[in-house]
């Protein structure tokens, strides 16, 4: 089996593109997450166009309802875990090593496995664009609507294997994270000491290792109900198409928290940065996380009030919904407390973190109100449900991720992005978000049923999709000034410092960008936003910055080499579901494929041997 | 490890649900009453039991540095976890002969689903151990390396656990149900 690793001679340098994709660098990764799914939300905020467009006017025909219906299930599934998702990883990746002062994640190449994973799932699911076999049933694709009688192409099968490729990925990279950051914290680093971000992001990997198992055991139900002849979800076999939304919504509702606490992570970290004051109740903060995280498993029939399970359960969980809206409650208050006082400097990050609370406060209000069994029953499968998950989902968790990118962006580059041009692009967001989603709330109540491909005049509901329409035109040129702004970063931006926003976090102690091996010492942590206790101790010593930490020779830290095992069993993985959409016989051969990886991973070891060092630890 | 075992007890968790909301719903034969043979099964159930003794006593070997005990106990290991598959390939083929498919009704469906992913489970664990004897066979395995071998028993024995409550549901539990217990439609 050593034959096997010694055939192609292991990449040993980061130059070209080859470099890129055999990177095991969690910086690296962390940038080829972000601008995978900054990419993949330009792809879906056009389906959104399209869904806006053909909803403008009353009894419009500019696409059919088939159409329409592939529009939707493409935009909200791609969203969910093409962007959101990811973009979180990318935030995942890039910042939690520094932040905890570890050298990398703890299975870099694993990191690398999960990204390709990602990206090939993601390539898998919009070839279903290119065969015109397009998912159709709605991002929850509720059974029977998903079986063969009533969904005969194999759109849902595109859908079903790309998701379960992208769950293995999830996966991987949650157990990553759990394992990074419980054991490479920096000495002194206690877990009351770190920073909120990585808080949030353990509760998160926590729950993504637990809720993706279920979702997979739904889809793997699915895909042989579609393929293979068995009834799980079909009536007329005696199956139970109630069973999937259980599945789906045990799964589905600690997906949202998944959405959502990385983004009040970075929110958590930037608030009080930019207020120049500590992030105010730290532990409440913490704990009202943990309480999310485990509350976020007792709420799931909330999704399905009216399916009837029974008045109990609906009273059930309509108290545990209610009740999993303090420690939210909780946190908001919070983050009200850390402004309170504060010299607040109004930055494109610190817009995007204001933006995040305002917009949540909104979503979460509508949230508590279908929290409710009895006034559910009214919004069920309204505008109403339309308007609350996307002011949760864009108003808060794209948000707060935007206000990542900016956040990071000097340290990730090492330049600044123009303010005048982040300003501008976070008011046309902020102004076209509720521009578009604020009438839905009317719409809502007014009865207009969501996932309708078009309405009749009576209705009268018109005049308010138009102005949703004209609000999307809004967030489109938000979005383009968000490219724009991020280019001329690239292109132009003045050379950012390493501490441009005297902030509390270890990542902001080393240059920009920072070197491959991060930590060139890695430091000791004392307390709570270490870095300011450094610049603290600083100035009280008459200096007045603290410069970064001065660049060594690489070649004296051991870091772990690239490998191209990782995408290599990625491909294989992803032959092995395209198989089952074409022929079996691909499938065989990537698992050939994937086999074949995983004996070279295993008969590599984590670092190639090294002249400087003699050894391979 | 540990982490990753908590999410496969989600995943199995799922499984063994399903099989267990559909338990009695089937609405055709053949039932479980049929065709499920608990003797046999039994006596795979007693060989998987016994590797995890195997598994216990390559790791202890492991951590003694005793090379010969290693491969012997892996190997054993892997032996008795190939005959369990064994048996559960001679079960599958006698099923089908039965009349039992994964189309035929929900039993089948949720029954080879649950087995046969439990299945696929022990088949991973047998290539691994056998990934470690041949790590064995060349020396590679000793008290420097044994939490190598420890990760595999995690895996292992939970396996194996997972296996007592199919078992005990599928078999000994549910290995005696007839037809609906309520007629179709009522």
């Amino acid at each position: 089996m050593a034959a096997i690793t010694a055939v192609i001679p292991r990449p040993t340098s980061y130059a070209g593109v080859w470099g890129w994709m055999t990177t095991v660098d969690h910086k690296r990764i962390g940038v080829l997450y972000g601008l995978s799914a900054l990419t993949l939300m330009l792809i879906a905020g056009i389906e959104a166009g399209v869904i806006r467009m053909q909803l403008a006017s009353p009894d419009n025909g500019i696409i059919g309802g088939d159409r329409f219906n592939q529009m939707f299930t493409m935009h909200a599934t791609v969203m969910v875990f093409m962007v959101i998702m990811p973009l979180s990883a990318s935030f995942f990746n890039f910042v939690i090593p520094l932040a905890i002062g570890a050298r990398d994640v703890a299975f870099p190449r694993l990191n690398a496995l999960s990204y390709w994973l990602f990206l090939f799932g993601a390539i898998l699911f919009h070839v279903s664009f290119l065969v015109d076999e397009v998912p159709d049933a709605g991002w929850f694709s509720y059974a029977n609507l998903t079986e063969k009688p009533f969904s005969v192409n194999r759109g849902l099968d595109f859908w079903s294997l790309s998701l379960l490729v992208l769950g293995t990925s999830s996966v991987a990279a949650a157990l990553n994270f759990i394992v990074t950051i419980i054991n490479l914290r920096a000495p002194g680093m206690r877990l009351m000491r770190m920073p909120v971000f990585v808080w949030m992001t353990l509760i998160t990997s926590i729950l993504l290792v637990l809720a993706f198992p279920v979702i997979t055991v739904g889809l793997i139900e699915l895909t042989m109900d579609r393929n293979f002849g068995t009834h799980f979800f079909i009536p007329s076999g005696g199956g139970d198409p109630i069973l999937w939304q259980h599945l789906f919504w045990v799964f589905g509702h600690p997906e949202v928290y998944i959405l959502i606490l990385p983004a009040m992570g970075i929110v958590s970290e930037v608030l009080p940065t930019f207020s120049k004051k500590p992030l105010f109740g730290y532990p409440f903060i913490i704990f009202s996380g943990i309480v999310i995280g485990m509350m976020g498993w007792a709420v799931w029939g909330h999704h399905m009030f009216t399916v009837g399970l029974g008045p109990v359960a609906n009273s059930v969980f309509t108290i545990t919904t209610m009740l999993i809206a303090v420690p939210t409650g909780v946190k908001i208050f919070n983050w009200i407390g850390t402004l309170w006082g504060g010299s607040i400097e109004l930055k494109t990050p610190m817009l995007f973190a204001l933006g995040f609370v305002a917009l949540f406060i909104v979503g979460g209000l509508s949230g508590v109100s279908h929290a409710v069994s009895p006034s559910d029953f009214q919004q069920q499968d309204t505008y109403y449900i339309v308007a609350h998950l996307h002011y949760v989902l864009f108003g808060g968790s794209i948000f707060g991720l935007f206000s990542g990118v900016f956040y990071w962006f000097p340290k990730i580059t090492g330049k600044m992005y123009e303010e005048t041009w982040g300003k501008i692009t976070f008011w046309l967001l902020f102004i076209g978000m509720n521009l578009t989603f604020f009438p839905m709330h009317i719409l809502g109540l007014n009865g207009m049923p969501r996932r309708i491909y078009t309405y009749t005049q009576e209705y009268g509901w018109g005049d308010l999709n138009l102005l949703a329409s004209v609000g999307y035109i809004v967030i489109f040129l938000g979005m383009l000034a968000f490219v724009v702004t991020i280019v001329k970063g690239l292109r132009s931006g003045v050379r950012a410092g390493h501490d441009p926003w005297d902030a509390p976090g270890l990542e902001w102690s080393i240059s920009s960008p920072p070197p491959a091996y991060n930590f060139a010492e890695i430091p000791q942590v004392e307390g709570l936003d270490q870095y300011w206790i450094v610049k603290a101790r600083a100035k009280a010593d008459g200096q007045d910055r603290v410069p970064a930490e001065p660049a060594v020779d690489p070649n004296t830290i051991h870091m772990p080499s690239p490998s191209y095992w990782p995408i290599g069993i990625a491909v294989g993985t992803t032959l092995i579901a395209g198989g089952i959409l074409s022929h079996f016989a691909l499938s065989f051969v990537g698992g050939i494929f994937a086999f074949i990886g995983v004996i070279g991973w295993t008969n590599e070891p984590p670092t190639a041997p090294d002249p400087h060092h003699g050894s391979q630890h | 490890m540990w982490v990753f075992l908590g999410s496969d007890c989600l995943f199995f968790g799922s499984l063994i649900a399903t099989y267990m909301v559909y338990r009695g719903q089937s609405l055709v034969g053949p039932y479980p009453v049929d065709i499920i043979d608990v003797p046999i099964t039994t006596i795979s159930t007693f060989v998987l039991l016994m590797s995890s003794f195997g598994m216990v006593q390559a790791l202890s070997a492991t951590i003694r540095n005793d090379q010969k005990a290693i491969q012997i106990w892996l190997l054993a290991t892997a032996a008795m976890g190939a005959v369990f598959i064994g048996f559960q390939i001679y079960e599958f083929n006698a099923f089908k002969n039965e009349g039992l498919t994964l189309g035929a009704n929900l039993f089948g469906a949720s029954f080879f689903t649950l087995t046969g992913f439990h299945g696929a489970h022990v088949t991973l664990g047998v290539i691994w151990l056998l990934g470690l004897f041949v790590a064995a066979r060349k020396g590679r395995l000793g008290p420097a390396t044994s939490l190598d071998v420890e990760i595999m028993g995690l895996y292992w024995h939970f396996v194996d656990i997972v296996w007592i409550v199919i078992f005990t549901l599928l078999y000994l539990i549910g290995g005696f149900d007839a037809g609906p217990s309520v007629p179709p439609g009522g």
